[in-house]
């Protein structure tokens, strides 16, 4: 018998699952960036027992504008983290999900009922990602 | 007789189609696709495919089916990268010119389509899906459970489930973790929790709050969209997450009290003035 588990490829490949898949995916990843930075901020942080010269010379480091991109990156990681969550949250108290009643075809499921309120959300985070691009990038610090 | 009904049957076919199938043996670990060439007609199935395939070009290919109109849940497939039942699935709707059909994912392979459906019967089994009672079984009740049309509702969409098993191929979470529940067993669970003949909830709560049980489950939804009989095992889950965050957390347990209407010697409805049926008109 072969054993025929998916693996890391059946959590990251959607396909033509709907897109609530795909906001799995992307929710596990953002997760995994706000972790990777979390270990980066303290190794970062740490430098300020090293005293001030090590610190001046980590922040000179740090200022560069590809981690300065990074951190817009890590930003838009926040922002859909926290949202997308807030409804992972909301879903699991059985809000927004609908209520079990006879099931006639052409079905309709939880899935289904929850898009508006993705939407909604996409939408939110779109919003706040713009406003924080134009505070990274455009206005005058 | 029959061969030539076929051979009419086939002539005013649509197109042909390539069905693309994954082949093994049953040992060792390698797996090819092959190629069938398979003509359709108006409304023929995946499965009537495979039906043809075996019957003119390949009869050593295996794969399980039963019923023909989604009923027994047997010929769950991967049928272009999607799990679906493959006699509910019809060829002209895939809107393609080749099929690829794998087994299930998330099963071992026995031989070509046929996964290995012990470990879905296992988790649906360890839940303990059936009524349980702590005072008074069915049979010690005399008189019958009564349950309002809300309370009905309250589980009925669940029991439609036909453990075909492609929610748990759907499932991502199930892909990395083996050993999770899966959205089939946690649907029963609380198909079972929520009925109101029913008072085993402290009992399945011990199977299904652990963290490989129902809060594994990450609502990425796919085991819902996959379902071929509606059941929603998303829905479910989330209600039964809800459910025990709220006896945990909150201190609130579910607690089912079906009252026993007993078993009358008349019928209350019975109608009087009934006219006798007429003498039978023939012996």
């Amino acid at each position: 018998m072969i054993k025929n588990l998916l693996g890391i490829k059946g959590w990251a490949f959607a396909g033509k699952f709907s897109l609530q898949r795909y906001a799995y995916i992307l929710q596990r990843i953002t997760g995994l960036g706000i972790i990777l930075y979390l270990l980066m901020h303290l190794y970062v942080t740490g430098f300020k027992i090293k005293g001030q010269e090590a610190w001046n010379s980590i922040m000179q480091t740090v200022h560069h504008p590809i981690l300065h991109f990074f951190e817009f990156l890590l930003f838009i990681c926040v922002i859909y983290h926290a949202l997308n969550g807030f409804r992972l949250i909301l879903a699991e108290f059985g809000i927004g999900i609908g209520k079990p009643g006879r099931q006639v075809y052409p079905y309709t499921t939880s899935v289904d009922r929850q898009k508006g309120f993705f939407f909604f959300l996409m939408f939110l985070v779109l919003i706040i990602v713009l406003v924080g691009a134009a505070d990274f990038y455009l206005l005058p610090k | 007789m029959a061969e030539k009904n076929l051979e009419s049957k086939f002539e005013r076919h649509i197109k042909d189609v390539t069905f693309k199938i994954l082949r093994y043996s049953g040992e060792g670990d390698s797996t090819k696709f092959e190629e069938f060439k398979v003509p359709v007609i108006g409304g023929m199935t995946v499965l009537e495919g495979l039906i043809y395939i075996k019957e003119n070009l390949d009869s050593t290919l295996s794969w399980r089916a039963s019923c023909r109109m989604g009923i027994c849940g047997s010929c769950g497939m991967f049928i272009n990268n999607f799990p679906m039942l493959a006699c509910q699935t019809q060829i002209m709707d895939l809107k393609s010119d080749v099929i690829e059909i794998k087994p299930m994912p998330n099963y071992p392979i026995i031989k070509d389509l046929v996964p290995n459906l012990d470990k879905l019967i296992e988790k649906h089994k360890s839940i303990k899906p059936y009524t349980l009672r702590k005072e008074g079984t069915p049979e010690e009740i005399e008189g019958e459970f009564c349950q309002s049309v809300e309370e009905l509702e309250r589980y009925e969409e669940f029991t439609f489930c036909i453990k075909c098993g492609i929610c748990l191929a759907a499932c991502p979470t199930v892909a990395t973790a083996e050993e999770f529940l899966g959205p089939q067993a946690l649907t029963q669970a609380y198909r079972y929790s929520v009925d109101t003949r029913d008072q085993g909830y402290e009992e399945r709560k011990e199977v299904v709050d652990n963290p490989l049980g129902v809060f594994r489950c990450h609502f990425a939804g796919s085991c819902s969209e996959a379902c071929p009989k509606g059941v929603d095992p998303a829905l479910a889950i989330q209600l039964l997450k809800k459910t025990i965050v709220k006896d945990s957390v909150f201190g609130k347990k579910l607690e089912n009290n079906a009252k026993v209407l007993p078993i009358t010697q008349e019928n209350p409805k019975k109608k009087e003035n009934i006219k006798p049926a007429p003498p039978k008109s023939v012996e």
